[in-house]
């Protein structure tokens, strides 16, 4: 049971983000990531990544007893790609908890404006004019992915703005509909003509978060934090569009300019985070909808609470895939809908019976 | 002083004319009820003066015309109560009232102490405090409607729109709401501009009443001029006897075939 805060002067509690959630979603990713440093084929043990991670400090000095072939997995393969799942799977999933709010769909995800599509497109294109592997930051196929991405997203916004009489959320994801399947076409198209590449392209639209060091955090980084804390910033008016647009807009909020602030910041930080680990699916869709079943119905609560859960998630997934079929992987793709799925039945049947 | 003011309204949609040269003058502090047959216009104009639908013509509100006006300006002056307004699922009624402070905040700013204080009252103006913590689609329609009026309040804009208040409403909560909006108006000095379809509680409740038909107004005066068994008739297509009570003229259904 989680503790009631206390009441406000007027004895008016409206909603609000508990400490105490906060704390259990911190801990889930701190558990996630911990896992995620410490289990592997090289067995590290816990208490010495921690004294190395401690030795990591700045102006303290721990000696953890790892050699440096180990201090080197630690810091250059473990560290970067649990940081990598934690912000692919942060933006992702708030990604789709912010689209769901805007669009007012509980069937929205990170790639209803056509993001998949464009960047899978890009990402092929790259590929099979043999530009590229998909590893580092000067990799191009990273970036066609994300140009791909940007342009298709940018394409939907277009054509759905000119959806005339129909409904402006409607149009837009009808746009998303259409941009996504021209540009999947597209894709399909040019795969088919260099079919010697399909196996690269085919591990782009699975998802994996490879890493190289930390090229790809250092990349995707920026972008995550910048969206994420526009999205965390517009969470207390999202509430608003709840009522409908006509509502919304009769109680004072600008609409349209708050719609088109989340989808860019929800579209390009996931553009980003698609451009360095490939479709990841489910994400979007299962953290956001975990989190409003167990948490509550408003996004003040549900958008932060998101961004740890979603991380936490991805590194978990992200473990199972490395260590089932050690030493090879399976794609994350894969894992986070075989074990999203299921899942989340099981918090949709509880949260039934609860309520 | 004139709280609301439309000069030569016209609001098309599709290019069907909905509203017409429509003329309406409300004076702070009044309540004016617009009447008419379904499809009269009559949502439109409420629409149309809360600036959620475009209008030709001039509309302004304390002077000030809406055009120039911005999203949060405007509902700082106006707030609008949907006739069907609609439930987010699982909110409770402290920020479903919330929601009404919206245009007194920035984007990204939370609320503050004071917007939890202007809903306090409000609820405590409608009696409805001890509602504060249940979830809105689980309110009765009556507790509903006061919890809805409550987020208008809580605007602390001084015109308040209702659009067919009473419509969902039993007998008793009609008179309800409309003698608590009566107080309100009083108490706070609130402009009233409200459409109904029962004539007769419209009649009782407002200063003046406007006929509205077919996007134009046929009649504007005080309920006895304007609730004329021949007025009815001819709009309504309605067979009816206006009784001339102290409290205003009692509109009566008479059955029998409708008259042409």
């Amino acid at each position: 049971m989680t503790p009631t805060p206390p009441r406000e002067p007027d004895g008016l509690r409206p909603v609000s983000l508990h400490g105490w959630w906060l704390v259990f979603a911190l801990g889930a990713a701190g558990l996630a990531s911990m896992a995620g440093l410490v289990l592997g084929p090289a067995d590290l043990g816990v208490g010495r990544v921690l004294v190395e991670l401690a030795d990591g400090l700045p102006f303290v000095e721990f000696d953890s007893g790892l050699g440096e072939r180990q201090q080197a997995i630690v810091w250059e393969i473990r560290l970067p790609r649990v940081v990598l799942g934690l912000l692919v799977g942060a933006m992702l999933a708030t990604a789709g908890g912010a689209y769901q709010g805007v669009f007012r769909n509980p069937l929205a995800d990170p790639y209803l404006l056509g993001v998949a599509a464009g960047a899978g497109f890009g990402a092929t294109v790259a590929i099979v004019t043999g530009a590229g592997d998909g590893i580092g930051v000067l990799d191009p196929v990273p970036l066609a992915a994300f140009a791909g991405a940007l342009l298709a997203v940018t394409l939907t916004y277009l054509v759905g703005a000119t959806g005339g009489r129909l409904n402006p959320v409607t149009s837009l994801v009808l746009a998303g509909v259409a941009v996504a399947s021209f540009f999947t076409a597209v894709q399909t198209f040019v795969q088919q003509r260099e079919s010697e590449t399909i196996r690269q392209v085919y591990f782009f639209v699975l998802g994996q978060l490879r890493t190289a060091g930390w090229d790809e955090v250092v990349l995707l980084a920026p972008y995550t934090v910048v969206c994420l804390a526009v999205i965390l910033a517009v969470r207390h008016r999202l509430d608003v569009l709840g009522v409908g647009d006509e509502e919304a807009g009769a109680l004072g909020l600008e609409v349209r300019r708050m719609r088109l602030v989340t989808v860019v910041a929800a579209s390009l930080g996931t553009a980003a985070a698609v451009a360095v680990s490939g479709l990841i699916g489910f994400v979007g869709i299962i953290v956001p909808h975990t989190v409003r079943l167990i948490f509550g119905t408003s996004y003040r609560v549900i958008l932060p609470l998101t961004v740890l859960f979603g991380g936490a998630f991805l590194v978990a997934a992200d473990l199972v895939a490395r260590l089932v079929l050690q030493p090879a992987e399976i794609p994350i793709g894969v894992v986070t809908a075989f074990l999203g799925a299921p899942f989340f039945v099981v918090v949709l049947r509880s949260a039934r019976r609860a309520s | 002083m004139t709280a609301i003011s439309c000069r030569d309204v016209a609001v098309a949609f599709d290019g069907f004319e909905v509203l017409r040269g429509v003329d309406l003058d409300v004076a702070s502090g009044g309540w004016v009820t617009v009447v008419g047959p379904n499809g009269a216009g009559k949502s439109t104009l409420l629409r149309a003066a809360a600036g959620v639908v475009a209008a030709a013509g001039s509309i302004s509100l304390g002077g000030r015309p809406v055009d120039g006006l911005t999203r949060r300006e405007l509902a700082r002056l106006v707030a609008l109560v949907s006739q069907e307004p609609v439930v987010p699922t699982g909110m409770r009624v402290v920020d479903y009232v919330l929601l009404g402070r919206t245009a007194h905040l920035g984007f990204f700013e939370p609320e503050g102490k004071r917007d939890l204080t202007v809903v306090a009252s409000a609820l405590d103006a409608l009696d409805a405090r001890h509602l504060a913590d249940r979830v809105v689609d689980t309110l009765s329609g009556g507790e509903r409607q006061r919890i809805v009026v409550a987020r208008a309040l809580a605007q602390e804009s001084p015109v308040l729109l209702l659009d067919e208040p009473t419509t969902a409403l039993d007998m008793g909560h009609q008179q309800e709401t409309l003698e608590l909006v009566d107080r309100l108006r009083s108490e706070r000095n609130l402009t009233v501009l409200a459409t109904m379809h029962d004539l007769t509680l419209a009649g009782q409740y407002a200063d003046r009443l406007v006929m509205l038909v077919a996007g134009q107004v046929v009649a504007d005066g005080p309920a006895a001029e304007v609730l004329t068994a021949e007025a009815v008739a001819h709009h309504y297509g309605a067979r009816v006897r206006v009784i001339d009570d102290a409290t205003g003229p009692i509109v009566v259904p008479v059955p029998g075939a409708n008259p042409g």
